[in-house]
């Protein structure tokens, strides 16, 4: 629940996604479940820019042209990285051990 | 009463996952798939193994296969990096 908790409060922020096929996507956060599923909304590659009329124009991934928000699967997904203004350490080391706790609590 | 004292046995057991809370706030080293290794600051963790690290380095090795020897192939750092645990192979400090 820790991890899915996190995510929650990282809604409406731009994080960047590496997947375990090496792809980068960054983009806004917008929705995440309990398997750590994410939708992105207003997505861009390392390597995507604006042309003159305003529209994402991808160099090594042509076939993300056009899409403007995408659901990833959990399992896909290698890192997920942040800025650290996104999150309070006190506060997710403690949920750490607190979830630690419970969890031997209730075997 | 004996109950009890089984529960109280379970909750001061040491359970593997307890070597990472014992690091919490501290810098640590992961090894994951695909000789892959990051070093950063522990601050999070849950019973997948999935981890927060901030201040982070990663380092992806490669073998050549000419002369067996660990080349480092790229070297990235992160501010603060989610690991999906399904990735990691150990922890160590």
């Amino acid at each position: 629940m820790l991890f899915f908790s996190l995510f929650k409060t990282l809604i409406d922020q731009e994080v960047t996604v590496e997947l375990k096929n090496n792809l980068k996507l960054t983009g806004t956060l917008k929705s995440v479940d309990q398997y750590l599923n994410l939708k992105l909304d207003n997505i861009s590659t390392p390597d995507s820019f604006f042309d003159e009329n305003g529209d994402m124009e991808y160099i090594n991934n042509p076939h993300f042209a056009g899409l403007k928000n995408l659901f990833i699967r959990g399992s896909n997904i290698r890192y997920v990285h942040l800025k650290k203004s996104f999150v309070d350490c006190n506060l997710l080391q403690d949920a750490a051990r607190r979830e630690l706790a419970m969890e031997k609590r209730d075997g | 009463m004996s109950n009890n004292h089984t529960l109280d046995k379970k909750k001061n057991d040491l359970v593997p996952l307890d070597t990472l809370r014992l690091n919490l706030d501290m810098p640590v080293t992961v090894k994951l798939r695909d000789c892959r290794e990051l070093r950063g600051t522990l601050q999070a963790f849950d019973n997948h193994c999935n981890l927060v690290l901030s201040d982070c380095v990663e380092t992806v090795f490669k073998i050549n296969d000419e002369t067996d020897k660990i080349e480092i192939l790229e070297s990235n750092e992160s501010e603060m990096l989610v690991v999906r645990g399904d990735n990691v192979l150990l922890l160590t400090t």
